[in-house]
C-alpha cells in the first residue's frame, strides 16, 4: 500500500511540474518553394495536405503530374480539411485539399501569422440521394427531402411508398458533406433547422453505401463517385444526379471541393494549378466520380 | 610474495570499483525509464487540458457533462455531452455482459480443468485475438452483426448500441481472461488440495474456495476490461450509428466519447471551440479510464499483498 501511495504522490507531483514546465510547441517550417529551372524544365516539391473526400482526387493528380515532370516532387495527405488548413497556417505545406469553404476564424488565424489564403475551386462534387433498390420510391421533391431529414417525415408512405420506418442515414456531423446538405436541404427554409437527432450518423460514404444496399427502409446521402448497383438514386425534383446533371446545374445538391494556397501562385505551384484545371487534371476528377469543372 | 599479493588485491578492488560505476548508470537508467512513463502520462494530461481550456472557459465543464444536445457544428453550436457518456456507458455495458461471463469462465476453466496442451493451444489463439486490430472486428461487424441484430430483433436498424457492445465484448475477453487466468493461479494450491482433503468435489473448490479467493484479482480483470471497451474507437464507430440521441434502449444507435473525438477530429477548425470541445470530451475520456485503471490497479496490489505470505 505505502508504495502505491507513494507513486500516486509521484503522479500528482508529476503533473503539477508538467503544468508549469511544459509550453505548447509550434513549429515553423519552410514550404518547399517551387522554381522554374533555366531549362524550361519544371523543379521543385509541392505538398498537399486536407480533405479525405479529396485524397484520392489528389493522389491520382499528383501521380499524373509527376510523370509528365519528372523533376517536381508532390506529396500528398489526407487528414481532413480542418487538418489541412491548419497546416497551411502553420507552413508546413503549400497546398491545404477542403471540402468545406474555409471558416472566418481559419482567416482570423492564418492572418494572425501572416498566412493570405487563397481559395481555388478544383473540382465539384454531385451528391445523391439514395435508397435501397427494394423501395419503391422514385422521386422526392426538395422539400419532402427536407421535411424526412428533419424528422417531420418518418414513414416512407407519406411518400408514396410502403408502410416503412424511414432510417435516416447522414454523414458525420463535422464533414463537409453534413454542412452543405444541412444548408441546401434541412436548413433551407429556416437556418436554424437540424437533422433530426435520430439520423445515424456514419463515418464515411462508403458507409452509407453499404447501409442503403443493407437496409430496404434506408435513405442516405453520398458523392456521385460512390453509386453503385446496390443502391438506387433518387431523382430531387425530378432530376436524377449524375455527372451530366451536376455539371449543367439542372440538379440542384452539388458543391465545390477547393485547394488553398498561401497568396498567389508562382512558378510550380502555378504550373500544378494550371494543369490540375486544365483537360488533363478535370479528366481525373472525372475518372474519380467527381464532376469536372468544365 | 607480498607485493603480489598487493598488486591482486589493487586490481580485485578496480574491478567492483567499475562494477559499481556500471551498476549505478544501469540503474540510473532504468529508474529513468520508470519514471519516463509517469512523465508522458502527466504530458498527455497537460496536454488535454491545455486544449480544452477555451470549452471549458466558453462553455463550462458542468454545462458540458450536462447538456443533452450535440450539435457542434450549428448556428447555436450546442456542446452536450451527456448523450455521448450515456451511449458509452450503454456499448460498455453490453461489452460486459458479454465479456464477463465468457472471459472469466474460459479463465476457470484454463486455470483448473484444462490439460497442458488444450491451454497451450487456448492462450495461443486468446493472444492471436487480442493482436487483430479494431477495423478487422468493426468490419465483421458491419458484414455479420448489424444484418443480424436488425433481422433477429425485428428493428428498423442493425446500427446499435448492442452491435457495438457485442463486438467490443468479444475484444476485451482476451484482457479480462488473461488477468482472471492470473489471479485463479495466484490462488495457493495449498487452499484447493485442503478443500478437496476435506471431501469437496472439484466444482466445489473452484466455487466455493479458489474464486472466493482469486475474486480480487477477477475484479481487476472486470475492470481492465470494461477501461478496454470504454476507450476502443474504431468498431464502435463503424457499428453503433453515432446518432447523438439519449438512448432509451441497447435496441437504438448511440454516439460514443471516442467515435466523436475520431470522426470530427480532422474536420474542425483548430484551436476552434469546437476543437477545444472535442479536448473536454477525451479529458472526460481520460479522467473515467484513468480512474478504472487505478482501481483495477489497487485492488490488484492487495490480492498480491494477500497471497504473499
Amino acid at each position: 500500500m505505502n508504495k502505491k501511495r507513494i507513486v500516486a504522490l509521484g503522479i500528482a507531483a508529476m503533473m503539477l511540474f508538467g503544468a508549469f514546465a511544459l509550453t505548447g510547441c509550434g513549429s515553423t517550417q519552410d514550404s518547399g518553394d517551387g522554381v522554374d529551372g533555366t531549362t524550361g524544365e519544371l523543379t521543385g516539391a509541392i505538398n498537399v495536405e486536407g480533405s479525405d473526400t479529396l485524397v484520392n482526387v489528389a493522389g491520382a493528380w499528383a501521380e499524373a503530374f509527376m510523370t509528365e515532370n519528372p523533376g517536381v516532387m508532390v506529396s500528398v495527405k489526407g487528414g481532413g480539411s480542418g487538418t489541412g488548413i491548419a497546416a497551411l497556417i502553420n507552413g508546413t505545406v503549400d497546398f491545404a485539399d477542403a471540402s468545406r469553404g474555409i471558416k472566418d476564424e481559419e482567416i482570423e488565424q492564418a492572418e494572425a501569422v501572416g498566412v493570405t489564403p487563397v481559395e481555388h475551386k478544383v473540382a465539384i462534387d454531385g451528391i445523391a440521394v439514395v435508397v435501397n433498390p427494394a423501395n419503391d420510391v422514385e422521386d422526392l421533391t426538395m422539400e419532402q427531402l427536407g421535411k424526412i431529414y428533419r424528422g417531420e417525415i418518418t414513414n416512407w408512405s407519406e411518400v408514396g411508398g410502403a408502410d416503412q420506418a424511414i432510417v435516416l442515414l447522414s454523414r458525420d456531423s463535422s464533414s463537409g458533406t453534413y454542412e452543405y446538405f444541412k444548408e441546401e436541404v434541412v436548413a433551407a427554409e429556416d437556418e436554424n433547422a437540424e437533422y433530426a437527432a435520430s439520423a445515424k450518423l456514419l463515418p464515411s460514404n462508403q458507409a452509407i453505401a453499404d447501409e442503403v444496399a443493407a437496409n430496404d427502409g434506408a435513405i442516405g446521402y453520398i458523392g456521385l463517385g460512390y453509386l453503385t448497383d446496390t443502391v438506387k438514386v433518387i431523382a430531387v425534383d425530378g432530376v436524377k444526379a449524375s455527372i451530366e446533371t451536376a455539371m449543367d446545374g439542372s440538379y440542384a445538391i452539388s458543391r465545390y471541393l477547393y485547394m488553398y494556397s498561401n497568396g498567389e501562385l508562382s512558378g510550380v505551384m502555378q504550373a500544378y494549378m494550371d494543369w490540375i484545371l486544365g483537360s488533363d487534371g478535370q479528366q481525373i476528377v472525372a475518372d474519380e466520380g467527381f464532376v469536372p469543372l468544365q | 610474495m607480498a607485493a603480489r599479493s598487493d598488486s591482486t588485491r589493487l586490481r580485485v578492488l578496480g574491478r567492483t570499483a567499475t562494477r559499481r560505476a556500471t551498476e549505478a548508470v544501469v540503474r540510473a537508467i532504468v529508474f529513468a525509464c520508470g519514471w519516463l512513463a509517469i512523465v508522458i502520462l502527466a504530458a498527455i494530461a497537460l496536454f488535454l487540458f491545455t486544449n480544452a481550456l477555451r470549452s471549458l472557459d466558453e462553455v463550462g465543464l458542468t454545462t458540458m457533462l450536462s447538456g443533452t444536445a450535440w450539435y457542434p457544428t450549428s448556428n447555436n453550436a450546442q456542446f452536450g455531452f451527456l448523450p455521448l457518456i450515456v451511449g458509452s456507458l450503454f456499448v460498455t455495458t453490453v461489452a460486459l455482459a458479454v465479456s464477463v461471463p465468457l472471459g472469466i469462465g474460459a479463465a476457470v476453466y484454463l486455470a483448473e480443468f484444462a490439460h497442458d496442451t488444450a491451454r497451450e493451444v487456448a492462450k495461443t489463439v486468446v493472444e492471436f485475438m487480442a493482436a487483430v486490430p479494431s477495423v478487422v472486428y468493426g468490419l465483421i461487424g458491419v458484414a455479420v452483426l448489424i444484418p443480424w441484430v436488425r433481422v433477429t430483433f425485428a428493428l428498423d436498424s442493425g446500427m446499435t448500441a448492442l452491435t457495438g457492445g457485442i463486438v467490443l465484448g468479444v475484444m476485451s475477453i482476451p484482457t479480462v481472461l488473461s488477468i482472471s487466468e492470473d489471479a485463479l493461479h495466484a490462488v495457493p494450491d495449498s487452499l484447493r488440495q485442503g478443500s478437496l482433503a476435506l471431501g469437496n468435489t472439484r466444482w466445489q473448490t473452484v466455487h466455493k474456495v479458489v474464486l472466493p479467493a482469486a475474486s480480487s484479482g477477477i475484479f481487476a480483470a472486470v475492470m481492465l476490461g470494461l477501461g478496454r471497451a470504454i476507450g476502443e474507437t474504431m468498431a464502435v464507430l463503424m457499428l453503433t450509428g453515432n446518432a447523438a440521441v439519449m438512448p432509451t434502449s441497447v435496441f437504438e444507435s448511440v454516439r460514443t466519447m471516442t467515435g466523436t473525438i475520431a470522426a470530427e477530429m480532422g474536420e474542425v477548425v483548430r484551436k476552434g471551440l469546437h476543437y477545444s470541445a472535442l479536448f473536454s470530451a477525451g479529458l472526460v475520456l481520460f479522467a473515467i479510464t484513468f480512474i478504472i485503471n487505478l482501481a483495477a490497479d489497487l485492488v490488484l496490489e492487495r490480492q498480491r499483498k494477500r497471497w504473499r505470505r
